[in-house]
């Protein structure tokens, strides 16, 4: 059909690119690329006569002049004397850290609540159902403020430590809850600590050729090694054997009430347990969701199968489950890491020295200089975001289903 | 045009038309009202009431400010600000002036590109502690735990002088007075700084104000005062010479009760009758009419009135005149003759 | 046979045993109890453990709940009438109970608007969320209503909204008119007479008929502007998103690309960079001399937010949809704006209609996040002026969980009806 009515070759017209589908989808790009460049330079153009007109200009200037205000927890080296760029790194590091920890702990709430939700206990299950029903529909903000008042009100303020006759007491001696945060000893690396360091990652090591000895006799021989105390063994009865050669290199810091607070130890800041624990608890609730979509997903008819193949329950969830139920999981989890960091930009209400309260927060305020901050600001979110997108595409290919 | 009756039909309550750059004297007489930036809520200084109306010793300047130029106190849009916020939305013509206890520094002067036409507070950082603790001067708070309210100076200067004595401090910033206040009276600080009015207005609301003290140190110069923008000197003149007014009145002894008396004809005090216009012509040097300052006087007293009346002794506030009584009377208030 | 058999067996019961009770521990409560609570040692300590958590929380809130003072004028007050005691200071949620709903600046005369407009709310919502039970001819109003609230809320004359509405009905018809001679030109006519109409209704908006007060966007506040936001960004951001999943569908590489940069750029920032872009930012990049309202700007950030969100949903619904309806739209000859209206976004909106919805519930309460940029929301009237104020200075607990409790029943009852609507759905399909 095609072969007999070949259509004559026409000469261009103008009209086509209009009516033409060939040519149609040329003109569209077109104007499509000539409004967004006119959109782009005409805010540019804005931006240019109010900068002029207010007598601005853009600059990264500020970045290296000293910043002049104190942060109350850095991970690196950082005095009211360093720069601003230092001070963004400080909220950076404090940023992926509250993300890393609430990542966690989020996980481990939300597979709890999650496979608690499928309990065949009744109040169990409806305890959980509450749980996530308040916390799903509440705003995070309003959360976030709630635990940070809950925390600094119920915990005891470290004066309440004080005296013969104290109100409150550490817990074991060495840990002291308060609402300043959590003080806890720290371990102080004494010489010859690392030795005691490196036998303990090469027991780790061990530990895992252990395991992978054991599985390659049982496939092979079908002799079944023990697991559990030998793995332990391997773990602990080196490092504590090299601790004790060695001379107890590592000894620990008690934290002691001081003048005003507790020294020494290490502590754990109040606002970033509240952040930490908001984020947690309040993603826990939407991962508790995905796990139980995810579990719910594997249909009914694979917990049959493998329980006539003969495995035990355990198994059944170990090997049958669990592996069908990740690939629904994982997905929406990394999504909610994502929004994990995102949210922790609302460190700003509890005072917490994340990006967006140094960056964006004490450092646009003193200098003015929003445009600056505010582009930095995102660029850095956007890079964390695309980086988490690259992990999730490169898992999501790796457990597609090889479908044929 | 064309563009602008297209927006203005899209938001039609939404858009306001303003004026970057100059004659914001004009646009706001055109306008009818006064796009006044204050705090989000400062009891004393700016606060809403409980019927929405705001209320405090810088909203008294804003409402000076409109009197003058537009004849009506009422006739102000007070537009809520945040310490980041505020720089940006008056640099972008949003408000017309910013009476929001801002602290008048070089960089904000210069860098910023603001013009800040006068003090109406003097005010320094100070310290405010639990009297439980027997702490009597900030000397002694080597490695205490600090509530600040970020968003101004006052980070600065904590950091500034914790430095300068050599002592160790963790600090504690918190977005909005009321968030630290609850830190500090839950004792997750030992101490709260921020500008001694803010201390003794926060002081004020507590539950038991005497088991709190404020600390003699006074660790900052915070001169408070209005500011506009770069670049329109009539309108900075405006400003400048409503505040000046204000303070002129209390040194010349014309208050809200007498003012309509002098202001009827010209009395013995050239002064007096330069400033309420029965003399001379300062008001149309300005640009305005020439009961300009009368207008502004009357809207809430002269500046001697407003201070007592919102945040002086009588007040929960209770705030002395201190620095900022007359220079006739110790204090640093010195008005710029009016001829 | 028969014989022998009735020999060999000795004894037959010719009546029934009487009915008796199953046993105590297999019915009622016992029975439930051991089945639900008790099953397993586990879960025995599960339910103990449950009963405990449930227990400290009923202890901790009751008293304070039950205490409560709802009359008073000031915390002060009622740190006096407790003594003392455990009890929430409730009388804040009376005494400020308008400010929480309607902000601080709304006249008080006039709280009637916005709260009728709260209630045509369901009215306007009910023909699209119950589509299947409800007449469509209620949809009518469903297109009246954004003008009818409009004029409600902000006041005004009721000329400009009534002309928008007009321009919008004339734009339909001459869409429909011009259609047969394709959708581009259909669109275009469509847009030409709509923005015909807008010019109009701002040039003749003045007449005075059925004036309500006017009201400013920046005097809206608390409850009432969260609903704002939420409700005016999600249904602005529908068709945006719309549009920017079948860009990012589309075979044009530069339409596809500024779709697909549009989209991960805003899904990669928090919202509240964005709205300190809003706040903060977007001034220096509008021509000098304008300035748009905060509300305005905040609503154009929040759309775009929401937008991108949306688009990603409904980009999971189009990639749903099996080959052969793209390939069946081609064999009947229909073109891309045809196909698309006919089969494929039916189909693909309905699929992600539950998706929408959670995107609207988020949405809704990251409407919060407007507290951190000094807009007098729920959250920001309960952080700045009452907080604030020198009566209620301290009265945390009563004022958040208000909030809280107040965002739960709406984003709970919405999460439940996206939950039914899902199940509706999913009958077609099995």
């Amino acid at each position: 059909m095609t072969t007999l009515t070949d259509p004559p070759q026409e000469s261009f017209r103008p009209s086509m690119l209009l009516n033409d589908t060939r040519y149609r989808s040329y003109t569209f790009q077109f104007i499509a690329l000539i409004v967004l460049i006119s959109i782009i330079a005409y805010l540019g153009y804005n931006l240019v006569l109010n900068l002029r007109a207010a007598g601005l200009n853009i600059s990264y200037e500020f970045l290296g002049e000293p910043a002049g205000y104190d942060i109350n927890q850095t991970l690196v080296e950082y005095t009211s004397r360093s720069s601003h760029l230092t001070a963004a790194i400080v909220g950076i590091l404090n940023t992926l850290l509250v993300a890393f920890l609430a990542c966690a702990t989020a996980t481990i709430f939300g597979v709890i609540a999650g496979v608690l939700r499928l309990s065949n206990n009744w109040l169990v299950r409806k305890l959980m159902a509450g749980y996530v029903e308040a916390f799903r529909n509440v705003p995070v903000l309003i959360w976030i403020i709630i635990i940070f008042t809950i925390m600094t009100a119920v915990l005891p303020a470290p004066r309440a430590f004080r005296g013969e006759d104290a109100d409150a007491s550490m817990i074991l001696g060495s840990i002291a809850f308060t609402n300043r945060g959590v003080y806890v000893p720290m371990p102080i690396w004494g010489p010859g600590s690392m030795v005691v360091v490196v036998t303990f990652i090469l027991s780790i090591v061990g530990v895992f050729a252990y395991r992978a000895y054991a599985k390659k006799l049982l496939f092979d021989t079908g002799k079944l090694l023990p697991m559990g105390w030998p793995s332990l063994a391997i773990l602990f009865v080196p490092s504590i054997l090299m601790f004790f050669i060695m001379g107890q290199p590592i000894s620990l810091d008690y934290p002691e009430l001081g003048g005003f607070n507790f020294s020494g130890g290490l502590q754990i800041g109040a606002p970033l347990i509240a952040l930490w624990f908001a984020l947690s608890i309040y993603t826990g609730a939407f991962i508790a969701e995905n796990v139980r979509a995810g579990i719910l997903a594997v249909s009914k008819g694979q917990t049959e199968a493998a329980a006539s193949l003969g495995l035990r329950p355990r198994r059944i969830m170990n090997l049958v489950i669990l592996p069908q139920a990740l690939r629904v999981i994982i997905p929406p989890l990394i999504s909610q890491y994502l929004n994990i960091t995102k949210n922790s930009s609302l460190a700003i209400a509890v005072g917490y020295a994340d990006i967006t309260a140094t960056l964006g927060g004490i450092t646009l305020n003193q200098t003015g200089r929003a445009i600056e901050c505010v582009l930095l600001l995102m660029l850095f979110y956007l890079l964390i975001s695309l980086g988490i997108s690259a992990v999730m595409n490169v898992y999501n290919n790796a457990v597609r289903l090889k479908e044929r | 045009m064309k563009k602008s009756v297209f927006l203005g039909a899209l938001t039609v309550a939404g858009l306001t038309a303003g004026a970057a750059a100059a004659a914001t004297l004009d646009d706001v007489k055109a306008r009818g009202t006064l796009n006044c930036g204050v705090t989000t809520g400062l009891v004393g200084f700016a606060a809403p009431d409980s019927n929405g109306n705001w209320d405090g010793f810088d909203v008294g300047v804003c409402r000076a400010v409109a009197a003058a130029v537009l004849g009506d106190p009422q006739a102000v849009e007070f537009v809520p600000t945040t310490g980041k916020t505020r720089f940006t939305a008056l640099a972008s013509g949003e408000i017309d002036m910013l009476a929001r206890n801002t602290t008048w520094t070089f960089s904000r002067d210069v860098d910023l590109k603001f013009e800040f036409v006068g003090v109406n507070y003097y005010d320094g950082q100070g310290f405010m502690v639990p009297k439980e603790l027997g702490v009597s001067s900030a000397k002694d708070l080597d490695g205490a735990t600090v509530c600040i309210q970020t968003g101004t100076t006052t980070e600065l200067n904590l950091a500034d002088y914790f430095r300068k004595n050599s002592m160790n401090y963790e600090p504690v910033p918190i977005e909005t007075n009321a968030e630290a206040q609850q830190q500090y009276l839950a004792g997750a600080c030992d101490v709260y700084t921020t500008d001694a009015s803010g201390l003794a207005a926060t002081r004020a609301a507590f539950e038991d104000p005497s088991a709190h003290v404020l600390l003699p140190e006074i660790v900052s110069k915070e001169p408070l005062g209005p500011l506009v923008r770069h670049g329109d000197n009539e309108w900075g003149d405006v400003v400048r010479w409503t505040l000046n007014a204000l303070i002129a009145a209390e040194e010349l002894g014309v208050t809200s009760a007498n003012i309509a008396d002098m202001a009827s004809a010209a009395g013995d005090s050239p002064e007096i009758n330069r400033l309420l216009g029965t003399e001379g012509n300062l008001g149309e040097m300005l640009g305005l009419e020439a009961d300009w300052a009368v207008k502004a006087i009357s809207a809430g007293g002269n500046y001697g009135e407003l201070f007592e009346k919102n945040i002086g002794e009588t007040t929960p506030i209770g705030l002395a005149r201190g620095l900022n009584a007359q220079w006739t009377d110790g204090g640093l208030l010195y008005s710029p003759p009016f001829r | 046979m028969s014989d022998t058999h009735a020999e060999s067996v000795a004894y037959v019961r010719d009546t029934m045993l009487p009915e008796t009770p199953p046993p105590a521990a297999e019915t009622g409560v016992t029975k439930w109890m051991k089945q639900n609570l008790f099953a397993t040692i586990p879960n025995s300590v599960l339910t103990v453990a449950a009963i405990v958590v449930i227990y400290f929380l009923l202890a901790a809130t009751l008293p304070w709940i039950l205490n409560g003072i709802w009359n008073a004028t000031s915390i002060r007050e009622c740190r006096e009438i407790l003594e003392g005691a455990t009890g929430g200071c409730f009388a804040v949620l009376s005494d400020r109970w308008n400010q929480l709903l309607f902000g601080f600046k709304y006249p008080s005369t006039e709280y009637w608007r916005p709260a009728l407009a709260f209630l045509l709310l369901f009215v306007a919502a009910a023909p699209v969320m119950f589509f299947k039970y409800l007449p469509r001819q209620l949809l009518l109003f469903t297109g009246v209503y954004p003008f009818l609230a409009f004029w409600l809320i902000w006041g005004g004359s009721i000329v400009p909204p009534l002309l928008l509405l007009l321009g919008f009905v004339a734009a339909y018809v001459a869409f429909k008119a011009l259609e047969k001679r394709g959708f581009g030109v259909a669109a275009l006519g469509g847009l030409g007479v709509l923005i015909v109409a807008i010019i109009l209704a701002g040039s003749i908006g003045k007449i005075e008929v059925l004036r309500l007060e006017q009201v400013q966007s920046r005097d809206m506040g608390g409850f009432m502007l969260n609903m704002i936001l939420g409700t005016v960004c999600v249904s602005l951001s529908i068709p945006i998103g719309i549009a920017l999943a079948l860009g990012r569908q589309s075979d044009m590489p530069i339409i596809k690309w500024i779709c697909v940069v549009f989209i991960e750029f805003i899904r990669g920032v928090p919202l509240i960079t964005l709205l300190f872009v809003a706040n903060v930012v977007l001034a220096y990049f509008l021509p000098p001399g304008t300035t748009f309202d905060l509300i305005i700007r905040v609503i154009i950030m929040i759309t775009a937010f929401a937008s991108a969100y949306i688009a990603e949903v409904i980009r999971g619904g189009l990639a749903a949809l099996p080959r052969g309806q793209y390939e069946a739209g081609d064999s009947l000859g229909l073109d891309y704006a045809q196909a698309m209206r006919l089969i494929i976004l039916p189909q693909a909106l309905k699929i992600s209609i539950p998706g929408i919805v959670n995107v609207a519930v988020g949405l809704f309460k990251d409407t919060t996040l407007v507290s951190v940029i000094s807009m007098f929301d729920l959250v920001g009237m309960i952080r700045g002026p009452i907080l604030a104020s020198t009566d209620w200075n301290g009265v945390y607990w009563e004022l958040f969980g208000f909030a809280a409790l107040l965002f739960f029943v709406v984003c709970y009852g919405v999460s439940q009806y996206s939950q039914w609507l899902e199940r509706e759905l999913n009958t077609d399909h099995r």
